[in-house]
């Protein structure tokens, strides 16, 4: 949303709220009016004219009175004044009363606020056609809020009703309304409700507009007016309906087009961000790290330990152990950064625990790749385990900071704004990747001691540091991705568990040891997940000619996200075929590798 | 790596064959006999009958990892599927005894079904599931196994692929729509070939068959892997494992060799899973997970991999642990064998097997010590062989 924008909001906002007042009293002295007043007709009158203003006070008001948290007031001297009882009950029953005519508290003759008991007032009377009014205003009162997503969600309401006696409310918005999103929805409800017009050409008219709109939510009601048009033999509406739903259709494919590209970049990121720790470990190394995932998982626990410190605090139960960490009670934009000074932390934290397992375990299996698959799972086993008794077997709440929640609408494809972080992230990190690898001279270690770790300790490269180095980095990246990954799915102890796999594939299909093969397959591999999964439902009844299955088929392919996942394995196993090692192969002269 | 195929001293050859004759004698005999009277209850035997199954299992494991090199994770899938095949048929057997009492089991009549599924309709046959039991795991480890070798997938590759396959499969098998009961599985069987698996009077009886049974298969694949490993195939199988290429090169088609192996370990695999459901009562999704596998490479790599009987111990006692630890320590179970596994990997890589030959040498010097050594120990000159 941007700043001018809401400026204009604001000048919307006030120009509809300020506008009666000049001519007439405020909303309060109108309800007041309303109170007062033994006609009913006029009481529904009044009320009915406060529809489209922004007053704030007519919200609570309505709502009082709805309640019967209004009443009438006699003071000993003068007429009874109406007000409203607010606050907690003391021991005599007695609230405080504000008048409901101006706001103020109801004071004495001395001035002193006055407290009164419910049970000794009588309440202002409502009937059923009154309440219905009120509900009417207090409907079209999201029409003026402040907020463009506020009165968007008000449109859309009043639109899918069709109520034609909000019609009035919604032209006088018209001329008023300048955020062009919220104007969008504005003409549609009122295209909604003039297709229920007894009028054929305004009905024509608003299919025109409809197709000029070509609104999402608009589907359902042209195809009824299609169907009762085609049943009416009335061949001009029809055929607007009929032009109206091809436009609608064709911008839903595009949407649908737009959002699968965009998801497809978007789960393409998160396989990245998951599997690049795994192409140093795996890919570089040659080290096969279950416990990869659990690395994962620790520094998205990082991620919610960095939160509650920066909130209230947390004890750790470990061992009979109670761990406590003080909180530091941040709010608001200072709580914000958490997330921001979580992100180095989950890195480091999980690059010890890397170097840690390195210095423990895998130092000793190099020369077998088999069995430190084997003694990691061992690690991994563990190390769930071990996060399961720190932080309980259920998943734990990592919030989202405001810059990360919410979405990104642009012409109707939904962007979240945690899924853009990430592809901005995977990028970023492939560059830092690239940068340490190619530029620094830890990197050029990295590399010779990877290509030839007999000959570089030949050439006095301390080896084992290096290893330990290496080993480190690509934990680290892993708790970076487990940082990030906390924002879009859940943590819980086998967190790790459900990127592993993934990660491993992406890593072969894209070449052991290339950086360049792991992105290409990350974004190939979610790419064709997402359009499986979009594509899917829509292709499932082809798969009928398959003899004995085919119905069986039909029905499994439903299940778009399962099937589709389990189409990219085939998949993957199928493309080892052609190309066995990987995308970007790492050539070599030697037979057994 | 192992020391399986060198000759051995005949006294331990005869010592061997004398545990393991007796062992097979009580496995087989003498515990149906103490269940027959009464000395061991229902539940120890089909507890017993569990352990046989996994073990079965960890031949399949064994034969390939620990003979051929292939470290498989996708064994837990074959038997997941074996136990499938032949739970489709217990299923049927159930008829119209279920919740519903529908002649379709109770989870169709749940989805809506009115009447079988074609797929199902032959399951009600013995012979067509144990058939399946053999038919269908082959022919997937047979497609996988042509693929994956043909492009010569090998070492750590091969581990990830199987264990993806596995975790499709699984991932699959969640799915109510596969109309195989979902995350819930086969459970609630009343019958095999005609005898009650709950009768109080008769259901006893069944499951002393059943583990009979298991225990007479353990043998049979046992005694199956001992000739294989005699002939010229069972040499070629550990060339393949020490030096690929070099058989390769040699003349020897390694592809097919492996492709055997790993279909015939896929149907071992399956039929220890066509074991376990009728005595353990329930086969769902969870047990094709590819967890499982891996916990199944545990026990032959604690046992002692590339041997004939490590694998049996090591599923048995494994198992034995896992019983009485995840009930007496819930929490640190995993930790424990996940510790554990990192320590045989690390110190251990014979496994429990090679653990007599280990602490041999300290043995001889204990026994040294007060009096001159006069026992025959057979592994001491196995300690002797270049390992």
């Amino acid at each position: 949303m941007n700043f001018f924008n809401r400026v204009l909001c604001l000048v919307a906002f006030f120009a509809a709220g300020v506008a009666p007042l000049l001519a007439a009293d405020t909303a309060r002295q109108v309800i007041v009016k309303a109170i007062v007043t033994e006609d009913s007709t006029e009481k529904r009158t009044l009320i009915a004219s406060l529809v489209g203003q922004g007053d704030e006070a007519i919200p609570t008001l309505l709502d009082a009175w709805r309640k019967d948290l209004l009443f009438f007031y006699t003071p000993a001297e003068g007429a009874k004044i109406a007000v409203q009882l607010v606050g907690e009950k003391d021991e005599a029953g007695a609230q405080s009363a504000v008048r409901v005519d101006t706001g103020a508290p109801l004071t004495g003759p001395s001035g002193q606020p006055r407290r009164l008991v419910a049970g000794d007032l009588t309440p202002v009377d409502h009937n059923s056609s009154l309440r219905r009014a009120m509900k009417a205003v207090l409907d079209l009162l999201d029409l003026a809020a402040p907020d463009p997503a506020k009165r968007i969600q008000a449109l859309q309401t009043i639109g899918q009703t069709q109520d034609a006696e909000k019609l009035f409310a919604l032209e006088a918005r018209l001329k008023l309304e300048a955020d062009p999103h919220v104007l969008r929805i504005l003409r549609e409800a009122i295209a909604l409700i003039h297709l229920k017009d007894a009028k054929t050409e305004v009905r024509l008219a608003a299919l025109g507009e409809l197709k000029e709109l070509h609104t999402l939510s608009s589907t359902d009601f042209l195809k009824k007016i299609l169907a009762d048009a085609e049943d009416a033999k009335d061949a001009a509406s029809a055929s607007a309906a009929r032009s109206a739903l091809v436009a609608v259709e064709r911008h839903r494919s595009a949407v649908d087009f737009f959002g699968t590209i965009f998801r497809g970049i978007s789960t393409g990121s998160i396989l990245l961000v998951g599997a690049l720790g795994l192409a140093i470990t795996f890919g570089l190394m040659r080290v096969i790290n279950m416990a990869h995932g659990e690395m994962i998982a620790v520094g998205a626990y990082t991620t919610y330990l960095v939160q509650n410190i920066f909130g209230a605090g947390i004890t750790i139960p470990f061992f009979g152990l109670n761990l406590h960490l003080g909180g530091l009670h941040l709010t608001g934009s200072a709580y914000q950064w958490y997330f921001i000074a979580a992100i180095p932390l989950s890195f480091l934290t999980a690059a010890l625990a890397g170097i840690t397992l390195e210095r423990t375990v895998i130092q000793f299996l190099y020369r077998r790749p088999l069995e430190s698959l084997l003694a990691t799972w061992g690690v991994s086993l563990v190390m769930q385990q071990i996060l399961k008794l720190m932080f309980g077997s259920n998943n734990v709440q990592v919030g989202s900071p405001t810059y990360l929640s919410g979405n990104w609408t642009v012409n109707d494809v939904l962007l979240g704004w945690n899924r853009v972080f990430v592809i901005g992230f995977g990028i970023v990190i492939v560059f830092g990747m690239w940068l340490v690898l190619t530029k620094t001279p830890l990197g050029l270690l990295i590399r010779a001691v990877m290509q030839n770790r007999a000959m570089a300790s030949c050439m006095g490269v301390r080896t084992t540091r290096v290893n330990m180095l290496t080993f480190g980095l690509g934990s680290g990246l892993a708790g970076l991705a487990g940082a990030f990954l906390s924002q879009i799915g859940n943590v819980g102890p086998t967190l790790g568990q459900n990127y592993i796999i993934d990660s491993f594939m992406v890593v072969v299909v894209g070449g052991v040891g290339s950086i360049v093969g792991t992105v290409i397959s990350a974004f190939s591999i979610g790419g064709i997940d997402q359009v499986l999964q979009q594509y899917l439902p829509a292709w499932a009844p082809g798969l009928g000619w398959v003899p004995g299955i085919g119905s069986f088929l039909q029905n499994l392919a439903q299940d778009a996200a399962v099937f589709g996942k389990i189409m990219v394995l085939g998949g993957i196993i199928l493309f080892l075929q052609w190309k066995p090692s990987g995308l970007f192969s790492t050539r070599s002269r030697t037979l057994d590798e | 790596m192992s020391t399986e195929s060198l000759p051995r001293p005949p006294s331990a050859r005869r010592l061997e064959l004398t545990v393991i004759s007796a062992a097979a004698l009580f496995l087989i005999v003498g515990f149906p006999l103490l269940h027959a009277f009464g000395f061991v209850s229902t539940f120890t035997i089909s507890l017993w009958g569990k352990y046989l199954c996994y073990a079965l299992l960890a031949m399949s494991v064994n034969l390939l990892w620990g003979y051929t090199g292939l470290l498989s994770l996708g064994q837990a899938l074959f038997f997941a599927l074996g136990g499938y095949m032949h739970g489709m048929y217990l299923m049927r057997m159930i008829g119209d005894l279920g919740q519903y009492h529908k002649p379709i089991p109770d989870f169709l009549v749940f989805l809506g079904w009115t009447k079988l599924p074609a797929f199902w309709e032959p399951f009600s046959n013995f012979p067509f599931a144990l058939t399946m039991v053999f038919l269908l795991p082959g022919l997937i480890a047979y497609v996988f196994g042509y693929l994956a070798f043909r492009s010569r997938i090998r070492g750590v590759y091969f581990s990830i692929l199987t264990q993806a396959l596995t975790y499709a499969a699984s991932i699959l098998f969640f799915r109510n729509n596969l109309l195989l009961g979902g995350n819930n599985g086969f459970t609630d069987f009343k019958f095999i070939l005609g005898h009650s698996l709950v009768d109080r009077e008769t259901g006893p009886a069944t499951l002393r068959g059943l583990y009979i049974a298991t225990a007479l298969t353990l043998l049979a694949v046992y005694l199956l892997c001992r000739w294989l490993n005699g002939t010229k195939f069972g040499l070629v199988q550990q060339a393949i494992r020490d030096g690929e290429n070099r058989v390769l090169f040699s003349g020897y088609a390694t592809t097919h060799y492996k492709l055997f192996v790993f279909v015939l370990a896929a149907m071992i695999a399956a039929l220890g899973g066509a074991l376990f459901v009728p005595q353990a009562g329930i086969i769902n999704p969870e047990e094709m997970k590819a967890q499982n596998s891996l916990e199944a490479v545990v026990w032959v790599a604690v046992g002692g991999r590339g041997t004939l009987i490590g694998p049996i111990l090591g599923a048995i006692s494994i198992n034995l642990l896992k019983s009485w630890a995840s009930r007496a320590f819930p929490d640190l179970w995993l930790i424990m064998l996940g510790g554990l596994f990192i320590l045989v990997v690390l110190f251990l890589p014979g496994g429990l097997v090679s653990l007599p030959k280990r602490l041999a040498p300290l043995w001889k010097k204990l026994r040294a010590a007060p009096t001159p050594s006069s026992d025959s120990q057979p592994s001491t000159l196995n300690s002797q062989l270049p390992r």
